[in-house]
């Protein structure tokens, strides 16, 4: 068959647009889930954690975390009054079961909530050798388990501590911020379960969210703000005492 | 040697292209490699990779499609209105059943087979309410050794509606406190 320099003009178009179609790849399992459209972060309210532990073990159920590892947990803090650079922090399993009874004797006692921070300029992400971890479009930190290699340099680079090498797995594994039930329209496990509402998931790209109203009227911090990782899990009254 | 009897021009590019055939070879193998390259990269990259950024793009919908474990508060509502309606007259209103019952998605799914297992009081209450000083003070805390001496909080609290009910009636004004 004769192809003529007109069906040439028709034909390559409708290749080009054929190939954007092959390249896009398979589509979103959410349809209605716009990547753009959200900048996943987390508000944590200090003076409301009372210890329990629900988030942790919610985590564990939702995301199947192995035992003895975390992806997120609770440090107890107790700043004595003559030592204020020097806090005394535990996290006995992570805080999953509670914690041991406390009495009050003196100085600041309160309770820390950590997670991965979601850097926008995340550290961990920018020394993966393979692309096996990165920033989605959202401002959600995954890892990627059937690229990692488990070298463990983003161990390594996390200045928080969030990430860990699964046993089972031999990947790298951290807190993905629930991606599989934020994308649904759900909040975290460890956000539902919070008895006090002192953990609320944040789209810091939703002009109705709450999170622009408590930034604006409150004393709000992030962990390790001089090493300018644009972290987005925000600690509203944290004592300067917390590292 | 051949520069003795020095030759013409066409004699001169005849040596430059004496052993044409070495080069010949060499972009030979050249072009072949870059073929292997470009054929193998297209086989072992996957297609996504460089959607979004250095990285496999198809990786972000594979983990959004993973299942999810907590049904949320919609999905117990719906048989267990009996329990809602006890937990709206409580303080314990604001909890999520799943807080202490744990994740029951799968529950939710298969009602008949997978049934929550029975909590045991003393463990789940003391985990919020034991007194610690790192607590912050205005939430409710007993020392449980003092304040049950290990019995299970449910002989006397029902869980879903703490406040135990000879106070309950005796105070009207909880009761239409914890109604609106």
């Amino acid at each position: 068959m004769e192809i003529t320099r007109r069906q040439i003009l028709v034909l390559l178009p409708a290749a080009a647009v054929a190939w954007k179609f092959v390249l896009a790849g398979t589509p979103e399992a959410s349809p209605n889930y716009k990547l753009t459209e959200h900048w996943w972060g987390m508000l944590i309210d200090i003076p409301k954690c009372i210890g329990c532990g629900s988030c942790v073990r919610a985590c564990a159920e939702e995301n199947d975390v192995p035992e003895g590892y975390y992806r997120t947990w609770i440090e107890r803090y107790h700043v004595a009054d003559w030592k204020i650079e020097k806090p005394e922090v535990e996290s006995p399993n992570g805080g999953q079961n509670g914690f041991p009874p406390h009495v009050d004797d003196g100085g600041k006692n309160f309770f820390v909530p950590k997670l991965c921070n979601h850097c926008a300029e995340s550290p961990c992400t920018q020394v993966c050798p393979v692309g096996a971890t990165f920033v989605t479009p959202d401002g959600v930190v995954l890892v990627d388990k059937s690229y990692c290699l488990g070298c463990r340099y983003c161990v390594q680079a996390c200045p928080y501590g969030c990430r860990f090498i699964n046993p089972r797995t031999n990947t790298a594994e951290k807190c993905s911020l629930c991606y599989h039930r934020i994308t649904k329209g759900l909040t975290t496990a460890c956000c539902k379960v919070c008895p006090t509402g002192a953990r609320q998931l944040a789209d810091l790209k939703n002009p109705k969210d709450p999170i622009h109203e408590f930034l604006r009227t409150h004393t709000v911090q992030v962990l390790k703000p001089h090493m300018a990782t644009g972290a987005k899990v925000f600690y509203n009254d944290m004592d300067g005492s917390v590292r | 040697m051949q520069s003795a009897g020095r030759p013409g021009l066409g004699a001169e590019s005849a040596i430059l292209f004496k052993d044409i055939e070495h080069l010949v070879r060499l972009a030979a193998v050249i072009a072949i490699a870059l073929v292997a390259f470009v054929i193998l990269r297209a086989a072992v990259v996957p297609r996504s990779f460089g959607q979004y950024g250095h990285y496999r793009g198809a990786a972000i919908s594979e983990t959004a499609s993973r299942p999810v474990a907590f049904a949320g508060h919609d999905a117990c509502e719906v048989c267990h209105t009996d329990v809602v309606d006890q937990k709206k007259l409580g303080k314990h209103v604001v909890v999520a059943c799943e807080a202490c019952h744990g994740a029951q998605a799968r529950h939710a799914d298969d009602p008949s087979s997978v049934q929550p297992r029975k909590l045991d009081t003393a463990v789940i209450c003391a985990r919020c309410h034991e007194a610690n000083a790192a607590k912050p003070k205005s939430f409710p805390q007993v020392a449980t050794s003092d304040h049950s001496g290990g019995f299970a909080c449910d002989n006397c609290h029902q869980p879903h509606r703490p406040k135990i009910e000879a106070e309950k009636t005796a105070t009207a004004k909880l009761k239409t406190g914890g109604k609106k």
